[in-house]
């Protein structure tokens, strides 16, 4: 409870309105921590709680009596609403795009950063600019590309479009830019082929860089919902956002199935973003400096 | 920062060249640093695939479908020219009133969201900023909810904000408030909550951008102003606000453009209701393209959304570069 210094503090200035404000930020602090971790804990108590405790009108926050039967509710009854089916979908999703995203933005970006080449002025404005057009415009002509493409329902129709968005182009152009040059110079003198050198020289130290896409990318998938949930029909197809959809509409009072599916599609994100949580926290803030 | 090819050239202009960079340099004549032309063609190549089916085209394509009676459920696609957008302009019709109606509760949404998603993560960056045990641990906390995505969101506040069974009834009318809110069906209530759930979610997201602008704010600005004995307000009034500048504008930007987008919070806790009254304009597009098949109305509609959020955008951007030059 000691180090609270208000940007760097003159010693021993006025120190009894330092201590209030150490107080009052403390006290800020651990009130906005109870907003935003409470909903969290009653979702996963009420997971484990049976119908009749779920619905009762006093909240419990533990459960009295504990039970895993949402889970196992969810896990067999499973041919309208297969929540682990969807788990499997989303993981599958959410790997594949970000693993889409990674190698095709890490090419092109490359290219954009360091190749001469013509219209790549043109291009680079080009790309970059469709950050700026409001997505809505995508989604009807998507929704007829993907059939025509006989994507509907399929995996495929989640996976695929989402990889062409252009953030993970514009960061790690910015990032290649901002290495030193001499580092591939080296290597041009011995001789190595451009592709050589992206994958011995600059891969290597994109390392941080590129995890930091690959959890952005996978959070953003795992997260999505709009599309997904007018793309995917068949309740074996769906990812787990529309899949909560589904949940929330076929038990509609058993509020303990439907946060067990909500815990389900959480503690992925969740595991993720506390073991990684600086690549993501900077990733984003990455996003807002740069933009 | 990096410049182009010609760095090499540029960094031995004029000056004799040591042997290192001689040899570079020659060697780079038939191939720049990492190679050029084809190779980089090839290095774009399987971007440019995604970008063109899944961006490019798409762009190209959806104006021409809006340009047609594009129903799915019919054999023909006649070609209306601009008679989706003269129907979409004109609230006297069914779907022109529906959308301006989305319109408007779009609207709703924003003017309401995005000063309290501009204001609040502010003041919980300028609080994380300060040097204390646990920062880390703070702001993770805060940014947790962002990484769990709408429909969790949806789904886990639909039953804290149940009337009869929720939370946040129980607690309240603990403390006096009146007995069973109908947060998802009535107004101002559906407001209050869709607005209140979007701060919960999204608050950690601005307040990291905040965070990371604060710190780039010189500290020798923060030294120089108390040796002037600036008060504390004074302080964020002349080095905290000027120097965050680029990063608010940035934020009061991306935050109206997401919450002219918001769609999955209505689409799970209110579902539109009462009547219509929430059914946001993206909601009413996916709708009207994705459940009723008239993509080519659902088209027009994304335009004139898409021009309407350009329009904002362009606003706000001049807004504060004018305010910035005077």
């Amino acid at each position: 409870m000691t180090a609270v210094a208000t940007e760097p503090r003159r010693q021993g200035a006025r120190p009894r309105r330092a201590l209030l404000t150490v107080l009052a930020s403390y006290l800020a602090l651990i009130a906005l921590t109870v907003v935003f971790v409470a909903p969290l804990v009653y979702m996963a108590s009420t997971a484990f709680k049976s119908n009749q405790e779920a619905t009762r009108i006093e909240p419990t926050w533990v459960p009295r009596e504990p039970t895993t039967e949402p889970f196992n509710a969810i896990l067999s009854r499973s041919e309208q609403t297969p929540v682990f089916r969807w788990f499997l979908n989303s993981m599958i999703a959410a790997i594949g795009q970000a693993l889409l995203v990674v190698a095709t933005a890490s090419l092109a970006a490359y290219a954009l950063a360091r190749m001469e080449f013509r219209g790549k002025r043109v291009m680079t404005a080009l790309i970059i600019s469709t950050l700026f057009v409001p997505p809505i415009i995508f989604l009807m002509p998507t929704y007829l590309i993907l059939d025509e493409l006989r994507w509907l329902d399929s995996l495929l129709a989640v996976t695929i479009p989402g990889a062409a968005g252009a953030l993970g182009v514009f960061l790690l152009r910015q990032f290649f830019l901002s290495l030193p040059k001499e580092l591939e110079e080296a290597a041009v003198l011995d001789g190595a082929s451009p592709f050589k050198i992206f994958w011995r020289v600059i891969l290597p130290l994109s390392k941080p860089a590129l995890a930091t896409l690959f959890l952005l990318a996978f959070l953003t998938n795992w997260n999505d919902f709009l599309l997904p949930l007018f793309v995917l029909f068949s309740p074996e197809s769906l990812t787990l956002p529309p899949g909560l959809g589904l949940l929330q509409g076929s038990y509609t009072t058993s509020y303990e199935i439907i946060m067990a599916g909500a815990v389900v599609a959480t503690v992925p994100a969740l595991v993720l973003f506390i073991l990684a949580q600086r690549f993501v926290i900077e990733g984003v803030a990455a996003t807002g400096i740069k933009g | 920062m990096t410049q182009g090819p010609s760095s090499i050239e540029q960094a031995g202009g004029g000056r004799p060249l040591p042997p290192l960079a001689r040899a570079a340099r020659t060697g780079t004549r038939n191939r720049a640093p990492a190679g050029g032309g084809k190779t980089a063609y090839l290095f774009l190549a399987p971007y440019l695939v995604l970008f063109t089916v899944f961006v490019a085209f798409p762009a190209v394509y959806g104006l021409w479908v809006s340009f047609h009676s594009w129903d799915l459920l019919l054999p023909n696609k006649p070609w209306v020219g601009l008679g989706n957008y003269r129907t979409l302009l004109d609230p006297g019709t069914a779907t022109g009133g529906d959308f301006w109606q989305s319109m408007k509760a779009t609207a709703i949404f924003t003017v309401f969201a995005v000063p309290l998603l501009v204001v609040l993560p502010l003041g919980v960056a300028l609080i994380l900023n300060q040097k204390f045990r646990g920062r880390n641990f703070f702001r993770a906390v805060y940014f947790a909810p962002y990484v769990l995505g709408v429909a969790v969101i949806g789904v886990l506040w639909t039953l804290l904000l149940d009337p009869n069974i929720g939370v946040v009834n129980y607690y309240l009318e603990k403390v006096g408030a009146p007995e069973n809110i109908a947060w998802t069906t009535s107004l101002p209530w559906a407001w209050i909550a869709l607005v209140g759930v979007t701060v919960w979610w999204t608050l950690g997201y601005n307040a990291v951008i905040y965070l990371a602008g604060l710190q780039d704010i010189p500290r020798e600005l923060y030294e120089a102003a108390k040796v002037d004995a600036a008060s504390r307000w004074g302080r964020f009034r002349h080095v905290t606000l000027p120097g965050l500048r680029p990063v608010l504008v940035f934020v009061i930007t991306i935050t109206i453009l997401a919450s002219a987008n918001m769609f999955g919070q209505a689409w799970l806790i209110t579902g539109g209701a009462p009547g219509n009254e929430t059914r946001t304009a993206i909601m009413f597009i996916a709708q009207e393209g994705l459940q009723n098949f008239r993509l080519g109305t659902a088209a027009a509609m994304s335009f004139v959304l898409a021009f309407f959020l350009m329009l904002v955008s362009l606003v706000t951007f001049f807004f504060f570069r004018e305010r910035r030059s005077s």
